[in-house]
């Protein structure tokens, strides 16, 4: 794309009038204004979509596999292991990297913080298609996925801490629908829905916090109902809930930071000034807000060992790997947050945010995987579970992109709003 | 102004949203004090008597309809097999097994059998988001598949690992596992088929109120044969299958880490809060806008006035 935005100068489409005078049709809006041949050129000349039809080409027979031989032809089907990579990853891990959309929504709309709003879009977005492949990922998790509907309407078990984490990120996808909706509005030329969506952004944006706070923490607390299968050091039957919700804060301002890092770097074409200009602020600004989500969290974990009288594990072998998680995914990351804000260091807020996301991963797949059965055995994923999990992951990476390509996040739309 | 009567509007809505909540966390409470129903059956299980005839394994075969086993029932190599470090364990084919403990100082190895304890606040039951579980009046908890969606958190959740999921199939999945043979049996008033197969005795069916008496007499009469617990008693809150051991209970790979109360109250610190977050965050957060944008709204006021 980027050779393309250099030799056309009627790209990128910002506007609903075309250069020559005329109007863009959605068609042509949905083709960025490339004739087919361009669009296929500059598709073929990219080569993260050569690695993409790689991860396609093996991944969509395995998925194909897994819907019509069973879960068990592409995962141990273990029964010690209920949940395997798809929940670990796919739900334990994206749902915390998608907090961002209620953060920055809360952030900019509730506490009126008007200097991030350039940033605002992009995290309601990454918070939307997080949650929406979440639920991806569960479709492709749970035995009958033609039954994700049954706790909404068929049969319904309110008691059970599952059941909060399929209404709230129900609800919530809708939520967030509705958030990001405005941007779609302006692209596709539909003001009435825009106008009406801002009517209602407060009541929006409160109903995301309340969501957000409940299945952020229901998603640790599922985890309770195991209080022998989940190391002490990874379990807490009393802050579990807050654990989770608040290392969701961290995790989700820095796959922003991360998410933002890319869109300047490799879709410079599609940002306009006002994006470029305050990219490197805004995220000094996330930045200070991970700092300081890192320490509290570093706290409650301390909280935790000290209120359930784990102290003695630490000195086993788990113990060492926990003290590991804490230092790399925690402490480090905290420290490059506060120096890197302190002294204006955009870069190492940058690699500490990516070494928060990866490590909010790691904690989740320890908490669901790892250090789950501990007494047991461990578990180690078939490779083709790991390559389906890969396989919706860049399914993630193409909607997210072809999404980022079009609507006004990364811009603002130059014509009537 | 719109969005003040939008806020009011959707206050209404999560006060109506926090009622339900309520409503269904109250049901919970009555529960908290929950010992069981009265007359529910349950199974005195004593390792001494277990030879590890595998007669239980064939009979639930038999009785459930389950696939035929890789290795017929009189072949005790099965013994023997492990498998990730494991002894053998319930799975899609099987409701219940035997395992062999071999204990040093013992002259005899020990049995124990393996099936669903049919707790009286099951995990299971608890977790379970569309209610597919049953714990019966007869003690038996029971399973429908038909509202099944295959999430698996009973598995995760049942600290003894019973529960079971048919992976190989991709149309029709369903837990696996043993239901006390209810349907067939229990609420015709008969013992389930392992206990009936027994033929030692080891399983003794009964009302689980005069299980725990005679247990506990069982130890008492029969000094030193026994260890001084009835497993499942209380662990996990109690449940309707307990057993005697004369060896130390972990000896014979029963989990003596299981909490002597029900795993439900683990979570309950969290469906607490859960009323909490919908009644108080609306005005909390409201409560922030308002205050930060309080100087905004201020300096407009001032605008205006200065203006006429």
């Amino acid at each position: 794309m980027n050779v393309f935005v250099k030799n056309d100068q009627k790209l990128p489409i910002v506007d609903n009038v075309r250069p020559d005078g005329g109007v863009w049709t959605i068609k042509e809006k949905l083709w960025l204004g490339l004739s087919k041949e361009e669009y296929k050129a500059q598709f073929l000349r990219n080569p993260v979509n050569w690695v993409l039809i790689i991860i396609f080409a093996i991944g969509l027979p395995l998925l194909l596999q897994r819907y019509f031989m069973g879960l068990g032809s592409v995962t141990h089907g273990s029964d010690d292991y209920p949940w395997g990579l798809f929940l670990g990853f796919g739900l334990f891990g994206m749902v915390p990297l998608s907090a961002s959309g209620f953060l920055l929504g809360t952030t900019v709309e509730i506490f009126g913080r008007k200097d991030l709003a350039p940033i605002e879009r992009l995290a309601l977005l990454n918070g939307l298609l997080g949650y929406f492949f979440a639920v991806v990922y569960l479709l492709v998790d749970v035995g009958m996925p033609w039954r994700i509907y049954y706790p909404m309407i068929i049969s319904l078990g309110p008691a059970a801490v599952l059941f909060l984490v399929a209404w709230h990120v129900a609800t919530y996808l809708s939520v967030q629908i509705a958030e990001i909706a405005p941007a779609f509005f302006e692209w596709a030329r539909w003001l009435k829905g825009k106008r009406f969506v801002k009517s209602i952004s407060i009541g929006l944006t409160i109903a995301g916090i309340i969501l957000s706070t409940l299945h952020q923490g229901a998603l640790g607390a599922l985890f309770t109902y195991a209080p022998t299968k989940v190391h002490p050091l990874w379990f807490s039957a009393n802050f579990q809930w807050i654990h989770f919700f608040c290392s969701a804060i961290f995790a989700g301002l820095s796959m922003v930071i991360c998410s933002a890092a890319l869109c300047k770097t490799y879709l410079v074409w599609r940002c306009d000034n006002r994006f470029l200009d305050n990219v490197d602020r805004n995220t000094l600004a996330l930045g200070k807000g991970c700092a300081y989500a890192l320490i509290t969290y570093l706290v409650i974990k301390m909280v935790g060992i000290a209120h359930d009288q784990d102290w003695a594990h630490l000195l086993t072998g788990w113990g060492q790997y926990f003290l590991l998680e804490m230092a790399v995914a925690v402490v480090l990351p905290m420290i490059l947050f506060a120096y890197g804000v302190k002294h204006q260091l955009v870069g190492m807020v940058r690699w500490a945010a990516l070494i928060s996301v990866l490590g909010i991963v790691w904690n989740r797949l320890n908490t669901a995987m790892i250090c789950f059965n501990w007494r047991m055995y461990q578990e180690i994923p078939h490779w083709k579970e790991v390559w389906v999990t890969v396989t919706i992951f860049a399914l993630y990476f193409i909607v997210y992109r072809f999404i980022l390509y079009r609507l006004p996040i990364l811009y603002e739309w130059q014509g009537e709003k | 102004m719109s969005n003040a009567i939008n806020r009011r509007t959707f206050l209404q809505g999560s006060l109506a949203g926090a009622a339900a909540a309520t409503v269904s966390l109250g049901k919970n409470t009555e529960a908290a004090t929950f010992e069981g129903y009265p007359d529910a059956m349950g199974v005195l299980v004593d390792l001494s008597r277990c030879v590890g005839c595998r007669s239980c394994e064939a009979a639930c075969n038999r009785e459930q309809k389950l696939p035929a086993p890789e290795k017929p029932f009189n072949d005790f190599s099965v013994f023997d097999e492990i498998h990730h470090g494991q002894k053998r364990r319930t799975d899609e084919t099987r409701y219940t097994i035997v395992n062999r403990y071999d204990i040093p100082g013992r002259e005899h190895p020990l049995f124990r059998k393996v099936q669903c304890n049919h707790c009286l606040e099951p995990a299971c039951l608890t977790s379970c988001f569309v209610n597919a579980y049953t714990k019966t009046p007869e003690g038996a908890v029971i399973y429908d598949s038909s509202v099944c969606v295959g999430c698996r958190t009973c598995m995760v959740a049942c600290p003894f690992y019973i529960p079971t999921f048919r992976y190989s199939s991709a149309f029709k999945p369903r837990i696996m596992k043993c239901v006390f043979c209810y349907d067939t049996r229990l609420t015709k008033g008969l013992p389930p088929a392992c206990v009936e197969a027994c033929p030692q005795e080891a399983l003794t069916f009964g009302r689980r109120t005069d299980l725990v008496a005679a247990g506990k007499q069982r130890i008492r009469e029969n000094p030193g044969t026994y260890v001084d617990h009835l497993y499942g008693e209380h662990e996990a809150g109690g449940t309707s299958w307990m057993y005697l051991s004369p060896a130390p209970f972990e000896q014979v790979g029963i989990d003596t880490t299981v909490p002597k109360e029900p795993i439900l109250n683990y979570v309950k610190d969290f469906l607490s809060i859960v009323p909490m977050v919908l009644t108080i965050w609306p005005a909390l957060f409201a409560g922030f806008h308002l205050l930060a944008t309080r100087k905004d709204k201020m300096a407009e006021q001032k605008k205006s006035e200065g203006e006429v």
